[in-house]
Formats: C-alpha cells, sequence, structure tokens
C-alpha cells in the first residue's frame, strides 16, 4: 500500500506537466519548455510560500511562474511566429539559468505543506484510508484534471475548436475562429498546470528547493504525451507507469538488494521513456499514433 | 482609420539577417545590464568585467580559444543539422560520451609511450560520440521516434554512465577516494599552440572543422539536398533526396563532433576524467548555431562571443560577486532575443489604409509552404 501511494506521488508532477502539454498540443503548438517552466514553478512556489507561510500562496505563485514563461513562449511563437522547437528549447535553457539564480536564497529551506482535503477520520481507515484519502490537494487537483480534460476536449464546443485549430489552422481561421487567441489560452494553460507540476515537487514531494531538482521530467512528460496518442486518460496510465519506474529504481537502491551501482539504477526512468517511445512506434497499434495535423506549424492569419 | 498588418516578405531581409545576430546581443547586453542594476550590482562594472577584462591579457584570449573550441565544434555539426531540419539536443550527451571514450584509451595507455596515444583518443571520442549519435538517428528513420526526445534523453543516460566510471572502476587508486580518474600521462594530452596559454591543438581541429563544413554546403550537390531537406522536406522527396540519409549523416556529423569536442576536453583543459566533464556546451553550442545563423562562418563568430560571456561569468562571480548561474540568464536571453530577430528578417510590419484590398486567404497558402 505504502508503495501504491509512493507511485501515485511520483505520477502526479508528469501528470500535471503531460495533461497541461496535451491541450497545447492539442492546439497545434508544440511548447518545448516543460521543463523550464517546472522550474520556474518549483522556484517560485518554494520562495512564495516561504515568505507568506501560507502552501496555497505558493501553488499559486507556481502556476502564474509557469503561465510567465509560457506567455513569452507565446509571444515569440505564436505572434512573432519563431520556430516552435527553438523557442522551447530556449525557455528550458532561461528558465534553467534564472531559476538557479533566484533560488540561490531557498537553498537549504523548508515550508509546511498544504493542510489536508480529507478529515483525520477517512486519512485513517485501514488499507484504503492513505490510498485513497491522504494525499496532498494538489494529487487530486492532478486526477480531476484528467476527466475534466477529456470532457472538454472531445465534448465541449471550445474543445473542438481547439482541436480544430491543432488539425488544421486554416480552416479554423477561415470558419472564424481565434486561431491565435485559442493557442494563447491553451499555451497559458500548459504553463499553469507545469508550473503547478513544479511547485508540486518544491512544495510537496520534497520538500525544498534544489537546483535543478525537475532532472528531465519535464521531457519525460513530452514524450508521455507522445505515448498517450494526445488523449487524456492514457497519459494518466502513462504517468502511472513511469511513476512506477521511478519508485521501482529508488526501492532497488534503498533495498540495496542488486550489487548494481546507484548511478545505473538511475538511468531507469530515462531508458524506459526511449523503451516506450519505440514500442509504441514499432507495434501494430503505431497507425493510431496520429500527432495533430498543425502540431508545431507557425500560424500567420491572412490580412 | 488606418490598421498595421503583418505580412511576410517576399524575400527575407539581406542586411537585416545580418543584422539580426548583433541587435540581439545588443538587446541581450542591455537586458543584462538592467538586471544587473535591478539586482543591486553596478551594470558597467558587471559588464566590464564580464566582456573587457578577460581579453586583457594573452592567458585570457587563449582561454577564450579553449572554452570556443568544444563550441565551435559543436555548433558546426549542430548548424549542419538543423539546416537539414534534424533536431539533435543530444549533443551534451555525446559529447560527455566521446570524453569517456577518449579518457579510456588514456587510462588503458596509462604509463606507456607512443605518439599514437593522443589522435587514438580523438578516434575513440568521434566514435563514441557518432555511436551515442545513432542511437536517435535510428530510431527516427527506421520507426520514425521523435529524436529530440530520444537524444535529450541519452543527455541524462551519458552524464549518469560518467559518473558511475569516475564513482566506480575508473576511480583513481591513489586518489584519497575522490571521485576522479588518474592524471592523464603526458603521450595523452594534447599539445598545447602558445606557450603561457592553455590553447591546445584542439583550437586548429575546430578551425578545420569550420572549413569543411563551409566547402561541404556552398559547393556541393550534398550540401545542396541538405538545404533543400530543411527548407521544404517534400521538394526534397521528389528530387530524390533519401531524407534517411540526410538525418543519419546529420547525427553522424554533429554527434562525431560533439565526441571529438568532449575528447579534447578531458586531453586538453581537464586532463583527466572527472563526474563532470563539461559546463553545458552541447546545450550552449545549440544558441551558437542560430547566434550563428547556421553559417559555418557565423558559427566561428558566434562561438568566440559566446566562450567570452562564459569566462565573463566566471570572471563576473570573481570581480563582481554575481552567481555563476547568471551565465545561463544570458544564453536564453540571447536565444530570445535572436528568434525575435529573425521576425524581422522574414515579415514586415505595414501600415494599411482604410481603402485596402478586402481580405483574402491569398496569402494563406504561402504561408503554410
Amino acid at each position: 500500500m505504502a508503495t501504491a501511494v509512493s507511485v501515485v506521488m511520483a505520477a502526479t508532477p508528469l501528470l500535471l506537466a503531460a495533461i497541461g502539454e496535451l491541450v497545447v498540443e492539442r492546439a497545434g503548438v508544440l511548447n518545448l519548455g516543460v521543463e523550464g517552466m517546472m522550474l520556474a514553478g518549483a522556484v517560485a512556489g518554494f520562495a512564495a510560500a516561504l515568505a507568506t507561510g501560507t502552501p496555497l500562496a505558493g501553488v499559486l505563485a507556481a502556476a502564474l511562474a509557469g503561465m510567465g514563461l509560457a506567455l513569452v513562449f507565446a509571444l515569440l511563437a505564436l505572434f512573432l511566429l519563431a520556430n516552435q522547437v527553438a523557442t522551447g528549447l530556449a525557455l528550458t535553457i532561461f528558465g534553467t539559468g534564472l531559476t538557479a539564480l533566484a533560488g540561490q536564497p531557498l537553498v537549504g529551506r523548508s515550508v509546511s505543506r498544504l493542510a489536508p482535503l480529507f478529515p483525520e477520520g477517512l486519512r485513517e481507515l485501514p488499507v484504503v484510508g492513505p490510498l485513497l484519502f491522504g494525499h496532498d490537494p494538489l494529487v487530486y487537483l492532478a486526477w480531476l484534471l484528467v476527466p475534466a480534460t477529456a470532457l472538454f476536449l472531445f465534448r465541449t464546443r471550445a474543445g473542438t475548436v481547439l482541436r480544430a485549430c491543432g488539425e488544421n489552422h486554416e480552416a479554423a481561421h477561415a470558419l472564424g475562429h481565434p486561431v491565435r487567441r485559442v493557442r494563447l489560452l491553451a499555451v497559458l494553460f500548459g504553463g499553469a498546470t507545469a508550473g503547478l507540476a513544479g511547485g508540486f515537487l518544491s512544495l510537496v514531494y520534497t520538500p525544498m528547493w534544489v537546483e535543478g531538482m525537475t532532472a528531465g521530467r519535464g521531457w519525460i512528460a513530452l514524450a508521455l504525451v507522445v505515448f498517450a496518442a494526445w488523449r487524456p486518460w492514457r497519459v494518466l496510465a502513462g504517468a502511472l507507469l513511469f511513476g512506477g519506474v521511478g519508485i521501482l529504481q529508488l526501492h532497488a537502491q534503498g533495498l540495496g538488494l542488486v550489487a548494481i551501482p546507484s548511478q545505473y539504477l538511475s538511468m531507469l526512468p530515462y531508458l524506459a521513456t526511449i523503451l516506450v517511445l519505440v514500442l509504441i512506434h514499432a507495434g501494430p497499434w503505431r497507425r493510431r499514433l496520429e500527432a495533430p495535423a498543425c502540431l508545431g506549424r507557425p500560424f500567420l492569419p491572412p490580412s | 482609420m488606418s490598421r498595421l498588418v503583418v505580412e511576410r516578405r517576399p524575400r527575407p531581409s539581406r542586411w537585416l539577417s545580418w543584422a539580426a545576430p548583433p541587435l540581439a546581443l545588443l538587446a541581450t547586453l542591455l537586458a543584462g545590464a538592467l538586471l544587473f542594476g535591478l539586482s543591486g550590482h553596478d551594470p558597467l562594472a558587471a559588464l566590464r568585467a564580464w566582456f573587457v577584462s578577460p581579453l586583457a591579457s594573452l592567458y585570457g584570449l587563449g582561454e577564450l580559444g579553449v572554452k570556443a573550441t568544444p563550441l565551435v565544434l559543436v555548433g558546426t555539426g549542430l548548424a549542419l543539422g538543423f539546416r537539414a531540419g534534424v533536431w539533435n539536443i543530444g549533443a551534451e550527451g555525446q559529447l560527455t560520451v566521446g570524453a569517456i571514450a577518449a579518457g579510456l584509451v588514456a587510462l588503458a595507455t596509462w604509463g606507456t609511450e607512443g605518439a599514437w596515444i593522443f589522435p587514438a583518443m580523438l578516434a575513440a571520442g568521434v566514435l563514441g560520440g557518432m555511436a551515442w549519435a545513432a542511437v536517435p538517428a535510428e530510431l527516427r528513420v527506421r520507426l520514425g521516434v521523435n529524436e529530440i526526445l530520444v537524444s535529450l534523453m541519452l543527455v541524462y543516460v551519458a552524464d549518469l554512465l560518467l559518473k558511475a566510471l569516475v564513482f566506480g572502476p575508473l576511480k583513481d587508486p591513489e586518489g584519497y577516494g575522490f571521485p576522479q580518474s588518474r592524471l592523464f600521462d603526458t603521450p595523452a594530452l594534447a599539445p598545447i599552440l602558445v606557450p603561457g596559454t592553455r590553447l591546445h591543438l584542439g583550437a586548429l581541429l575546430a578551425l578545420a572543422a569550420v572549413l569543411l563544413a563551409w566547402a561541404f554546403t556552398a559547393r556541393t550537390l550534398g550540401g545542396f539536398a541538405w538545404r533543400v531537406q530543411g527548407l521544404a522536406p517534400r521538394a526534397a522527396r521528389y528530387a530524390g533526396f533519401a531524407e534517411g540519409r540526410i538525418v543519419r549523416l546529420s547525427f553522424a556529423v554533429s554527434g562525431g563532433l560533439a565526441g571529438l569536442a568532449g575528447a579534447l576536453e578531458v586531453a586538453g583543459p581537464i586532463g583527466q576524467l572527472l563526474p563532470s566533464v563539461s559546463p553545458g556546451y552541447g546545450f550552449t553550442a545549440i544558441i551558437v548555431a542560430f547566434l550563428g545563423r547556421l553559417h559555418p562562418a557565423g558559427v566561428l563568430v558566434a562561438a568566440l562571443v559566446v566562450a567570452l560571456a562564459y569566462i565573463g561569468g566566471e570572471n563576473a562571480q570573481i570581480e563582481a560577486g554575481l552567481p555563476e548561474a547568471v551565465t545561463g540568464v544570458f544564453q536564453g536571453l540571447l536565444l530570445f532575443f535572436l528568434l525575435a530577430a529573425e521576425f524581422l528578417v522574414h515579415y514586415r510590419i505595414r501600415r494599411r489604409g482604410p481603402a485596402a484590398a478586402p481580405r483574402t486567404s491569398a496569402s494563406s497558402a504561402e504561408t503554410a509552404a
């Protein structure tokens, strides 16, 4: 049971970051800056929680910081039509440097966590209590985002418009949909969830600030979106899978069962990511792996 | 009432494509000065520590060459790939594996003499980098796996591999348990070019790489196919240029050059294997490639500028008490401004009067191409 709880914990930042990026990519935008936005969320969330003493302020600051970097991306990639791959990379490089700089006074400090959502009676139920009711509120938010995103994308008019922008932006524009505004909102949403993912790491998971603490989770989240074939429920499955690999590695290290140096075990999440990408591209289901048709293509409204 | 509209230039502005990198640099400097001012440092003193004092001595100039060498090597390779639309983002990993391969040769031959040792290390570095780069290349060509994600994941793997080795089997037996290898023997060290500096043979190899890349892109059919692939992939397919071959070649060249850079780092300024052999040269080279407008000569100039920023960063830490992370902020800002300036090269903003033509979608086809 304790293992299941820790898998859920490890899956949460991946889930948050990936579900946001999924919406961004469904709108036709490839933002490779997830890692940078996560770091920004981690450092801003931690700093705000430390300064105000309220973890909730930290959560809000984390989301806002992610959105701040996402806005820079949107300005360059959507309105100045810059190459999206290069802009996303710039976001990650900038975010890594800026957070290392801003986070220096925060190293070694600690903050209190968010108040639990459920009463103690429920949380301490035998067996299921910790797993169902014992988590940090952000975990529930992350899980709720999955059905919410699925409903939004496939059951609402706004979601249909968003997908139309991702599949064929010229047609969407011809129908009178504001392609760039839709994409801007999607990018900002992706920034907010990436920021929350980082905030979860520094406020709940560790909880402290360490330079570069995302350790490639932003990139794994990007791989998760491909793995999920741009479908929200599969993102959840993928996040649990990758969270599980991470926990497996920690357990193997902690138990000292294996006579393998820890560095080789630490490679597991990255190698697993490559392996999973290979498997989904090699299997008979590869035909269903259709990326949004306008993914990464800049759009200049004809005037 | 007139309004402003954005339209694509019929062809990229020539003078702006020359002016864009210096403009972006200037904007970065201004933003940097502002940043220093806001954080309570004297902006002028910081910028002087950054960009002037490193150039005031022979040793400083040598250091400029030492830092520029890996950036030129990696940046040249990446620029070739980026031109063809191949995104090798994992040069840092290929550099690390090149360093490991060269280090293995140096340590295996430790205590022996031979003029072949140093060249063998470079060859091992190139092969190591190429092997590491072959993984994302093959996966993309054979299965269509995204090369960005695979090459990036392998950066983390390479970094852990290096750490596993220097914390384990390659640890110096007389090193008091520190995680580092033996110091390389003299035959395994890169020859110094200018006495009194650390400038080594690698600088000449970097220049050679620039010249070769230039000759390739400007003068051969292969180079032409390469550019068409990047500009118009479908046209390239009709013309019979094989995409798979270009992807493989891009990765082989950029991986090999990154591996060479790694080998030269351990044979040159470092002289042994450490848990980390690069302050992010592989990532910085991405910026160098763009700053140089993906042209070999441009990469050379850009690498010198960015190398100066690296040394300046270390210098500013000492002189002006600035943290090391500022370098990363500068690099990110520079790339942002470059990408913004790129807009001006390809698009123009025009004032359009009320009598202007009605909205048409005629230009949308052009935009999509």
